[in-house]
């Protein structure tokens, strides 16, 4: 086992004390943070709501590596790839075929877990830094593959593919903003509904099996290949349903979107907010939407050097990272009720 | 209450004459978001980090030269805010500085936004905006389209007349040339190589004899010299960024291949592509250029140079003024300078493209002698010539006239 392996294990001890609970948030928590969600966007900037529309796809990928990583212990540095299928299924669909927007995104993600499911199976046999050596190089691989010439004509190479933005539908007075933050929102709590109840049920059990002791798990009678590939393929699948909005929501697509820098991005997010820990992927997903313009708001040439420091203050004080602090805020709170 | 109605009264008076003075004042002045009596807001986005760092240097320009206007009184009296945003070259981050600027800084319109696929990505949103994308930093042909983008415009010469005025120079001077080109596997070699095929015309087919792609990742191109010079070409087109250019003319003399050399503008530097290669190896290479090359001794005494050198000096002392970013920054921002003067005290974003689109034989001085700025409301290329030059010694030296070639998009 691998270092890196040993300290994601360590940060799951209190995950198999109580699963549920430490899974997720709890339901009064919640609905208050589903309610300002719905409520904010009636006050603020469409600048604002296009900020938070992001928070919410970037929140969606860096879940779907929560569920890999933190359920089924299996690492990628790949996901950039499946985000990056997903985007472009979504906008050939929408550019060439004329496909409603809303209805790419299933495709979407039925293509992505094809394809998720096909890696994980060779990806099998890999574990550890080896598995993340080989996701990498699904990456790297990706943006090349997106200008090769015989694609040109679907995925406009190098140029990449405008992608019109949808209006509200059913003439609701709303801006086209507003309407994809909402329509995201929906997507968003959907799939966060759908894979709590995943990682809660056999199948979710078989993955925290598997991350835990491999070998253990297949000797309570758990198909460890059948689960593992399992995971990647749910992953792929909501990775690609993340990158259906994020290209809908940019309006645009092109391959220098997807490099290695954004699937170092999501995995930085997943340790950000707590490996392991669903909501987490949300404070991830935000850290590495708004940290970066905050480093670079302090020092424009050094914004790199300040984004680093910032990210070695959270690993060094808050290592298993927003879980630690909500943990933290609960044993709080639970002693104010006790006074 | 007889105080507090004098008070009301003295407060509604002084209103009364604010906006009366107000209005008198939008009788001659006209602003849109981003414009006041004292400022003028312009926003920016450049690749501050990733990997196409190295343009960086040319926001740091802009916001050097701007740093200059101001210190001088600012433009009509009015100071200029640069606020100039890092993307990392990353499409979807632009997008949201693109938004940031127009949204929650309301900046008047973006400025020299950097690089290709960047600028594809905000193309339609600043144009649904009606928010002017101001000559920005590609040599993509695309941006020259006024009648499907109108609030749109690049500066620099695009990729595809370059290649067009090699192609006009090769049919009058060399018309059974064999070319073989190696080019660049992206947009900017794809440009390049369309220019070269519709400035050749019906005879594209049979002049040229072999198209070579390479990849930016390859470590070295002499596999690609090799298989060009076999098939007996008389002219090589080489159609490669820095790196590559250097090591294609170096291998070129290795091999002892002697045809025609062109050579595309964006190696064209001394200092970090023919230098390294090898001066002895580089003699009678024909490029085209539009801009003076700061190493370049012939200047030494060009009051236009001297100028650039002395902002340089005092306003940007660490930025290193043999980079090439530095001079198109610097060139860049005085066409701006130019335009916003234009304005007078109309700054509206429309009155903006239209005195963008109205730039009559203006020259910034860093230009070479006779090439002009020109713009109209059908033709959105604002440098559309160059001058063709040949690699004589340690220099280039220029030679035939300024050829002109317009491209839309």
């Amino acid at each position: 086992m691998s270092a890196a392996e040993e300290v994601v294990a360590e940060g799951h001890q209190a995950v198999e004390a109580v699963p549920k609970r430490a899974m997720t948030l709890g339901t009064g928590t919640s609905l208050v943070v589903l309610a300002a969600l719905l409520l904010v966007p009636m006050f603020v900037k469409n600048f604002i709501i296009f900020q938070m529309t992001m928070l919410l796809i970037y929140g969606l990928a860096v879940l779907a590596l929560n569920i890999l990583t933190g359920g089924s212990g299996q690492f990628s540095l790949g996901q950039s790839a499946f985000y990056a299928v997903g985007a472009y299924t979504s906008a050939v669909l929408m550019e060439h075929a004329n496909i409603n927007y809303a209805l790419t995104i299933p495709i979407s993600a039925t293509v992505c877990f094809g394809f998720g499911y096909l890696f994980g199976k060779p990806a099998l046999r890999l574990s550890g830094v080896y598995l993340a050596l080989a996701t990498f190089a699904l990456a790297t691989a990706m943006p090349q593959l997106l200008k090769l010439n015989f694609l040109e004509h679907w995925t406009g190479g190098v140029q990449g593919l405008v992608v019109t933005k949808p209006d509200a539908p059913f003439g609701l007075p709303m801006s086209q903003d507003t309407w994809l933050y909402y329509f995201t929102l929906i997507v968003t709590v959907a799939i966060y509904l759908l894979s709590v109840n995943l990682l809660r049920s056999r199948s979710g059990r078989a993955f925290m099996a598997i991350r835990d002791n491999e070998i253990a798990a297949s000797s309570m009678g758990v198909n460890v290949s059948r689960y593992k590939t399992l995971a990647f393929g749910v992953s792929a699948a909501i990775t690609g349903v993340a990158g259906s909005l994020g290209a809908i929501a940019v309006q645009f697509v092109a391959p220098d979107s997807y490099t290695i820098t954004l699937a170092i991005s999501l995995f930085l997010g997943m340790v950000v907010g707590g490996v392991g820990w669903l909501p987490g992927s949300f404070v991830g997903a935000a850290f590495i939407i708004f940290v970066p313009n905050m480093a670079e708001s302090i020092s424009k040439g050094l914004s790199g050097a300040v984004f680093g420091v910032l990210l070695f203050l959270v690993i060094y004080l808050v290592p298993h990272g927003a879980r630690q602090i909500a943990i933290l805020g609960q044993q709080f709170a639970g002693k104010l009720r006790k006074n | 209450m007889p105080a507090v109605t004098g008070k009301l009264a003295a407060a509604s008076l002084a209103l009364a004459l604010i906006a009366a003075s107000a209005s008198t004042a939008s009788a001659q002045k006209k602003y849109d978001t981003g414009a006041t009596d004292t400022e003028i807001k312009i926003g920016n986005i450049m690749p501050y980090s990733g990997p196409a760092s190295a343009y960086g240097i040319i926001g740091r320009t802009e916001a050097a030269y701007f740093k200059k206007i101001n210190d001088e009184g600012g433009i009509n009296g009015r100071k200029i805010n640069f606020i100039s945003y890092d993307d990392g070259y990353s499409p979807p981050k632009t997008v949201e500085q693109a938004r940031k600027l127009v949204e929650s800084d309301e900046v008047l319109f973006i400025f020299n936004s950097l690089g290709t696929p960047p600028n594809s990505a905000i193309h339609k949103y600043m144009n649904s905006k009606k928010v002017p994308q101001l000559f920005v930093a590609t040599g993509a042909t695309k941006w020259n389209d006024p009648k499907d983008f109108p609030w749109t415009m690049g500066w620099q010469p695009n990729y595809q007349s370059e290649t067009q005025i090699y192609a006009k120079w090769l049919l009058k001077n060399k018309p059974d040339a064999k070319i073989a080109v190696l080019y660049q596997n992206d947009d900017y070699g794809k440009d390049y190589l369309k220019g070269l095929k519709d400035g050749l015309g019906a005879k594209a087919a049979s002049m040229i004899v072999m198209e070579e792609s390479y990849e930016t990742s390859e470590p070295t191109i002499d596999n690609h010299i090799v298989k060009l010079k076999s098939t007996g070409a008389d002219v090589f087109m080489n159609i490669t960024t820095p790196k590559f250019a250097a090591q294609a003319i170096k291998k070129n003399a290795e091999i002892g291949w002697k045809p025609l050399h062109f050579l595309n503008n964006v190696s064209a530097s001394v200092g970090s592509v023919l230098k390294p290669a090898g001066f002895e190896n580089a003699q009678d290479i024909i490029s085209a250029d539009y801009l003076k090359d700061v190493s370049d001794p012939e200047w030494n005494n060009d009051p236009g140079m001297k100028d650039f050198l002395a902002f340089m000096n005092k306003y940007f002392p660490e930025g290193d003024k043999l980079d090439h970013g530095t001079i198109v920054g610097y060139g860049v921002a005085q066409t701006l300078v130019q335009v916003l003067k234009q304005c007078g005290d109309d700054l509206t974003r429309a009155n903006v493209m239209k005195q963008a689109a109205s730039l009559k034989d203006f020259r910034t001085e860093v230009l070479l002698p006779g090439i002009q700025i020109n713009t109209s409301p059908t033709d959105f290329a604002p440098i559309s010539q160059l001058r063709l030059e040949k690699f004589k010694g340690e220099k280039w030296e220029l030679f035939g006239d300024v050829i002109s070639a317009d491209v839309g998009g």
